[in-house]
């Protein structure tokens, strides 16, 4: 396959950015969309010029570091992520648009490369269950109902991408702060700190810089791991809960 | 010992900054000197399922109120270095914490799959602590220290515990009790686990503890941040050089002890199942500053990975052992049958571990299934592109159980596999094959996890110390979280409690030293200004790896790769390309920077792999096999560890004799 590329490019945080067009060819529709990134920047290192930067790691889909905007879709045309995204995908000739996550609270470091650090202080403020080393009791002690249990699964099956965020117009972190809210708040653990955790994220959120959320659900059609609306939902609940 | 851990080849060599090859002597060392054995010497004496009780008594304890003037480095954020950060600022001290990654969430203990071990025995099938650390040293093929793994089995019951009350979503019965299933080389069911996701669920429950340390300002975080030297000040581990990836700076950071929790080396292979980023430097340059590294000819080739598809293939995906639970696996019965499978009927298929392995069927553990894999390919009954692939095949468990049991069980990665290959699996039998999945080789630590140099010490994959030869599924994720939340804290407060900690000056020499060749080494990778990629030279270096150092090694093949790895380094370090700067955020610059330990690395792992003329578990020598094309093993001159002395010319061997108490090494039988 044969494509025409228009990927962003900005140096650094406070550089100015633009889209910029390459040619790449041989792309093979076995390939992922990475690999085919992979492609260009060994022809661009090849020919003297700084090659894209992007961040990636596993190549599996359960990381959550890679993420960009492709032709307007956070992740792409097809529910996953960006590294589990093949070029079958795609039509030989196509024009494909690359850009990075939007949104204001996750500043451009480099190219494709943001800053979701948000993130890991939104959990920090009270997506744990304090349960220091040694503490615990025996894991039998406690049965949890199997809908309960796979309720908590699904939502913590989560993968920080940002994806979410990206795609909603308002950049909102509700998706994200909501899925952690429900794994903890629906298990026996995490019910000693249900409501100062929902308070304390949805503070953390805030303080962020995330916009509100309008129940568009575009954050939801995007989430490679199928985090439902519902989600939200029970974050409103728990929230009004926890103002009692 | 014999080593001066301050004294590094590249330190005393003149010619260091106008020779860019210096810090990669070119001489072929082929050749090695022995030296003095080595022991280990914290093990307490005395029953074997007394002395982790024994040594954590006779650990030295650090005041509460003295833990805060302890400063202590953990480089790395999965699973042990997670769990170790997180559980040390619970006790007190002052953690600084370093990953590459962008957020201390994504370390690649996330894609870990299947589940992790415990002797629970909820399941009432005769487990017990003593059953599994019967089956880990028997896994091993016997190349494992009795105290480490008991102690690990003694520690696996409590990690449930820890995790559950973490709220860690394992899979649970409709009771609301744990469920768990078996994995390879057990015939107990003690493997807990979250759908195919356990590695994730497990690490998001480490992260969110450590999470709540850093927000308490007990942690300091620094992501995006990657080890590229060790400090080693009059004898001591007192710190790090460490590169900030998004502005360049290259910064020491100091403390009273370093822990490394930097995983396993495989991705020195390029085509692994590790996350691209994984890599070597953190214990390969601790290697060079007095750190002995340990059985690195030690490679796990998983047997169920997705076949490659091509030349642009970045990286491997596994598929969880846990699915030859229910999958079987076959092969058709005459080579060159290229029929597709369903036209293939059940009498000219060989589900060959079933009928090699009656015991175990489809569940011996992973260096058999991997070697049984290569050798009906090499018969050319291989199936799929170019006969490099053997069928996992659902439908009797799809006929027995339902499409929808087997769905939940698996869904997860049935739908990764159909992603990639765009096959169904519920509809054709899955293709396989081999891959590079886990090195049980590492940095050689004593029982305390301590290095040969005081004041480092290594949990996880980054040490060698309790699989041997082989490692059993489900037991990476036990050992990362014994390590981290267990054994590690006991350990370094009796190390903390014990010397003194006057601070290191800044403008000590060392760290002048150090800092200087950590910025010069990047300098000269981009002024080198060639006409190859970074990537170009990894993929030649893997396959060259994979070839003569992978599923079966011979003296011919290891002496080819020894002669060709110095050749491939030269012509590195005269063609490499690295467009940019070194002030700013620079991937082709990380990749070559850890390309320059790899291809040391790769030379002390076919040494090694030449200087083991037995089979051991992973490491499989054509030249020691039984008539039946079993791993041979030779106890009476093999029963060691080999634990590697870098001298910047060649390395010095010394052995850690194993002795075995407990489980008297046999020939494995999985038949």
């Amino acid at each position: 396959m044969n494509l025409t590329l228009r990927i962003w490019r900005q140096s650094g945080p406070d550089a100015p950015g633009e889209l910029t067009t390459y040619q790449v060819s041989g792309i093979s529709p076995e390939m992922s969309f990475l690999e085919m990134l992979d492609t260009l920047n060994e022809e661009l290192i090849l020919r003297g010029e700084v090659p894209v930067a992007f961040d990636h790691d596993c190549r599996e889909g359960i990381c959550g570091a890679c993420g960009m905007v492709i032709n307007g879709q956070a992740h792409g045309p097809e529910r996953t992520t960006t590294c589990q995204l093949h070029m079958r995908h795609f039509q030989d000739g196509e024009v494909i648009d690359v850009e990075p996550w939007r949104s204001a609270a996750f500043p451009v470091v480099k190219d494709l490369v943001v800053d979701r650090s948000a993130f890991d202080r939104i959990i920090g403020s009270g997506g744990y269950i304090t349960a220091p080393t040694g503490s615990a009791p025996d894991a039998h002690a406690t049965p949890v109902p199997k809908e309960a249990a796979d309720l908590a699964f699904e939502h913590a099956e989560c993968i920080g991408c940002g994806a979410c965020v990206a795609a909603c117009p308002n950049g909102s972190a509700m998706l994200f702060t909501a899925a952690k809210v429900v794994h903890l708040n629906v298990l026996p653990q995490g019910a000693p700190e249900r409501r100062g955790r929902v308070r304390a994220m949805v503070g953390a959120m805030d303080a962020e810089g995330f916009g509100g959320c309008t129940n568009t659900g575009e954050c939801a059609s995007a989430c490679p791991k199928g985090i439902g609306l519902n989600a939200i939902g029970t974050l409103n609940r728990e929230f009004l809960r926890g103002g009692r | 010992m014999t080593s001066n851990p301050t004294t590094d080849s590249s330190t005393t060599d003149s010619s260091t900054a106008d020779n860019p090859a210096a810090d990669n002597p070119t001489a072929a060392c082929a050749d090695y000197t022995v030296g003095e054995p080595i022991a280990d010497a914290k093990a307490p004496a005395g029953p074997i399922a007394e002395r982790w009780d024994r040594r954590r008594f006779e650990a030295k304890l650090v005041n509460p109120a003295n833990r805060r003037q302890k400063t202590v480095i953990v480089v790395g954020t999965g699973l042990a270095g997670g769990a170790a950060g997180a559980t040390l600022a619970e006790q007190g001290y002052h953690v600084v914490q370093f990953c590459f990654q962008d957020s201390p969430r994504r370390a690649h203990s996330i894609a870990a799959q299947g589940g992790i071990n415990a002797a629970k025995n909820y399941r009432n099938d005769g487990d017990s602590i003593r059953r599994l650390f019967y089956d880990t040293v028997k896994g091993g093929d016997f190349r494992a220290r009795e105290s480490n793994v008991h102690r690990l089995a003694q520690v696996s019951v409590e990690i449930i515990d820890q995790c559950v009350a973490q709220g860690v979503p394992f899979a649970r019965e409709y009771g609301g009790l744990l469920d768990t299933r078996s994995f390879g080389g057990v015939q107990v069911s003690r493997t807990f686990y979250a759908r195919g996701q356990t590695g994730q669920q497990l690490l998001l429950g480490a992260y969110q503890s450590l999470s709540r340390q850093i927000a308490a300002g007990s942690v300091e975080m620094h992501a995006r941040t990657e080890m590229l030297d060790l400090l080693v000040v009059d004898g001591r581990a007192r710190g790090i050089v460490a590169r900030d990836l998004v502005t360049g700076e290259v910064s020491a950071y100091l403390a009273d002890a370093v822990v490394l929790a930097t995983g396993g080396y495989g991705n020195v292979f390029h085509l692994s199942t590790n996350a691209k980023n994984s890599n070597a430097t953190a214990i390969w340059r601790a290697h060079r500053r007095g750190a002995y590294f340990a059985n690195p000819c030690f490679t796990q080739i998983h047997p169920t990975c997705i076949p490659r598809s091509g030349d642009h293939q970045s990286k491997l995906t596994l598929m969880s052992e846990s699915l030859r639970n229910d999958g079987r696996i076959w092969v058709p019965r005459t080579a060159g049958d290229t029929r597709s499978p369903e036209l293939i009927p059940e009498h000219e298929r060989d589900y060959y571990l079933e009928r090699i392995y009656p015991a175990f069927g489809n569940l011996v553990p992973r260096d058999i299934a991997s070697r049984a894999a290569k050798n009906v390919c090499d018969e050319g009954r291989g199936v799929g592109p170019g006969g490099q692939g053997v069928y996992l095949d659902f439908a009797d468990a799809i006929a027995r159980l339902g499409r929808a049991a087997v769905e939940a069980k698996y869904g997860n990665l049935f739908e990764m596999y159909q992603r990639i290959t765009a096959e169904d699996p519920y509809q054709v039998p899955m293709r396989i094959y081999p891959a590079i999945h886990y090195t049980m080789g590492g940095l050689w630590v004593d029982y305390d996890l301590q290095t040969t140099v005081p004041g480092l010490f290594a949990i996880g994959e980054a040490n060698f110390s309790d699989h041997g030869a082989n490692r059993l599924g489900a037991s990476a994720l036990m050992q990362g979280l014994a390590d981290g939340y267990f054994v590690l804290p006991a350990t370094l407060a009796d190390y903390l409690a014990q010397v003194p900690s006057a601070p290191v000056p800044g403008d000590h020499p060392e760290l002048t030293t150090v800092l200087a060749e950590v910025s010069d080494r990047l300098k000269r990778l981009l002024a080198v200004d060639g006409d190859r990629t970074p990537e170009s030279f990894h993929r030649e270096l893997g396959e060259l790896l994979w070839d003569e150092c992978g599923m079966a090694r011979d003296e011919a093949g290891l002496r080819r790769a020894l002669a060709r790895i110095p050749e491939l380094r030269e012509e590195f370090w005269r063609r490499l390309a690295v467009p940019g700067g070194g002030e700013e955020l620079n991937q082709t610059l990380e990749k070559a920077n850890r390309l320059v330990d790899y291809f040391e690395l790769a030379e002390l792992m076919c040494l090694d792999a030449l200087h083991r003329t037995e089979s051991c578990g992973g490491h499989f020598r054509t030249e020691s096999q039984t008539p039946g094309g079993e791993a041979a093993r030779k106890d009476e001159e093999f029963g060691y560890v080999a634990a590697w002395e870098f001298t910047g010319g060649a390395p010095v061997l010394h052995r850690e004799e194993l002795t075995f108490t407990e489980v008297h090494p046999t020939q494995r039988s999985y038949a």
